[in-house]
């Protein structure tokens, strides 16, 4: 098998902390993704569904397996690069004070580039927020607010995005905004996706296959329509 | 009045001693209903105090006797003691009893010797001591309050945190307005003693000047000198643990450790 096929390769990839806790959050967690595959994530909680967008983000480190990126281990790779590489959006914005403006371009000034007022508002345009560049983002509303948060892991340009329930902690009206906006945004710009989430219909909306973990393991992955038919 | 009746000095501070203490004892039986379970505290840290500052003035007055450069090793030894007191304050982070001894010692350390270079403070035991003292509490008393705001901070934004790490951001970056908001609430005391100095308080050293019968306006002066010398060192430990707290709080994969 030719590994450089797949954008994102996980072999066995698992992580277990040491005593005192010594817990086993992951093991043996294998699956590719080629470009612009959506690969919804579904279990339990505590099923290990986070640990694993933190290790392929590796903001937590693996105790077992490793991730490649074209064929790379991520482990040779520096990290910084590795996550403008690998974009991630949490269950709650998380924005930075200041204005959204200044959310926007913040990935992009670590690796020293600028972006000017235009491609700022083109961005927010996309995203169905013209005019909010010069907004405080922290008084935004929950669903503006995690609209910016996609639109700053975009401003990456990511080859990867990893989405960890970003419609959960939404209402019903912004959870639908957001996953259509998401679900436009992934077939334009052919993003590839792994999509965590709790809801089965998300998944079956949004994703090309699916990958159910219970307790740490893999219990199944396949299309979703062999994954989710009940 | 004492001084009539108690010419020799000793016998005269131990009555004073003894005065004050029966002062505190009647305040604590007027406040025992408010506070009861401060009576015995109070009690053992009179008690506590009182020995532990007989201790220091009996050796300092073995110290005395010596060569001047044995002041050193005493400081060096309240600069350990204070790098403990931190350790206790700020136990959750890791290796933190080095970076605060690292971060004491090059603060207070550097200042003190500068100081005793320019020829500012003298190089006395007599006044090395005290003042050296005064100068490595304070910066101990900074870096548990640069200590505690700065993991307060963190645990209190570990998401903003991340999702400046997973948007490629160092972790220097990351923490940068968290390490900010530790710098400037740790130097606020230091700040406003600076600020209050002679209007709300006068501090113990300059009283003790005034009581030795030297010029007030010197005690003045030289408590000025002794309070700048201080924030001076607060200043630069708070800086030199603000460029190794990073590293204390992050795996080399820029990873978050701190979590409780």
């Amino acid at each position: 098998m030719n590994s450089t096929r797949y954008i994102l390769e996980c072999r066995n990839l698992g992580r277990e902390l040491p005593s005192p806790q010594h817990r086993l959050l992951l093991r043996n967690v294998s699956f590719t993704l080629q470009q612009a595959e959506v690969l919804a994530v579904i279990g339990p909680s505590g099923a290990g569904k986070s640990t694993l967008l933190r290790l392929l983000n590796r903001l937590n480190e693996p105790t077992q397996g490793s991730v490649y990126l074209h064929g790379r281990d991520y482990r040779e790779m520096p990290v910084l690069q590795l996550r403008r590489c690998i974009g991630m959006v949490m269950q709650r914005a998380y924005l930075f004070p200041g204005t959204v403006s200044e959310n926007i371009v913040f990935g992009p000034a670590q690796q020293g580039k600028t972006m000017n007022p235009q491609q700022v508002d083109d961005l927010l345009a996309r995203v169905g927020l013209e005019g909010y560049a010069s907004r405080d983002a922290l008084t935004l509303s929950g669903g503006e607010a995690q609209r910016v948060a996609i639109t700053r892991a975009l401003a990456n340009e990511p080859e990867v995005l990893l989405l960890d329930e970003p419609t959960s902690a939404l209402d019903e009206v912004s959870r639908d905004g957001v996953q259509s906006l998401l679900a436009s945004l992934i077939r334009e710009r052919r993003l590839t996706c792994v999509w965590v989430t709790h809801s089965l219909d998300q998944a079956r909306a949004m994703a090309n296959r699916v990958l159910a973990l219970r307790a740490g393991e893999v219990e199944a992955i396949g299309t979703p329509g062999e994954i989710l038919h009940a | 009045m004492l001084e009539r009746w108690f010419p020799n000095q000793m016998e005269r501070g131990a009555v004073q001693c003894l005065i004050a203490a029966l002062i505190a004892a009647l305040v604590i039986l007027l406040v025992r209903r408010r506070a009861p379970n401060l009576v015995t505290e109070v009690f053992v840290a009179e008690l506590r105090g009182l020995l532990q500052i007989i201790a220091v003035g009996t050796i300092l007055a073995f110290l005395l006797r010596g060569p001047q450069w044995t002041a050193i090793f005493v400081l060096a030894g309240m600069a350990i003691a204070a790098a403990s007191i931190v350790r206790k304050r700020a136990g959750k982070i890791p290796r933190v009893y080095t970076l605060a001894l690292a971060s004491i010692t090059a603060g207070a350390g550097s200042i003190l010797g500068l100081m005793i270079a320019l020829g500012v403070i003298p190089m006395r035991i007599s006044i090395l001591v005290p003042v050296g003292s005064m100068v490595i509490a304070n910066t101990m008393n900074t870096q548990s309050m640069f200590l505690d705001r700065f993991r307060g901070e963190i645990l209190a934004h570990i998401g903003e945190i991340e999702s400046a790490l997973a948007l490629g951001a160092t972790a220097d970056t990351a923490v940068g307005r968290y390490l900010q908001a530790a710098f400037r609430a740790s130097l606020i005391p230091s700040i406003d003693n600076l600020r209050s100095l002679g209007i709300v308080w006068i501090p113990g050293l300059m009283a003790g000047i005034v009581l030795s019968g030297q010029s007030p306006l010197y005690g003045a002066l030289y408590q000025f000198v002794v309070l700048t010398t201080i924030f001076s060192s607060a200043g630069l430990s708070c800086l030199v643990t603000s460029y190794l707290i990073t590293r204390r709080v992050f795996s080399p994969q820029d990873q978050l450790l701190l979590r409780g």
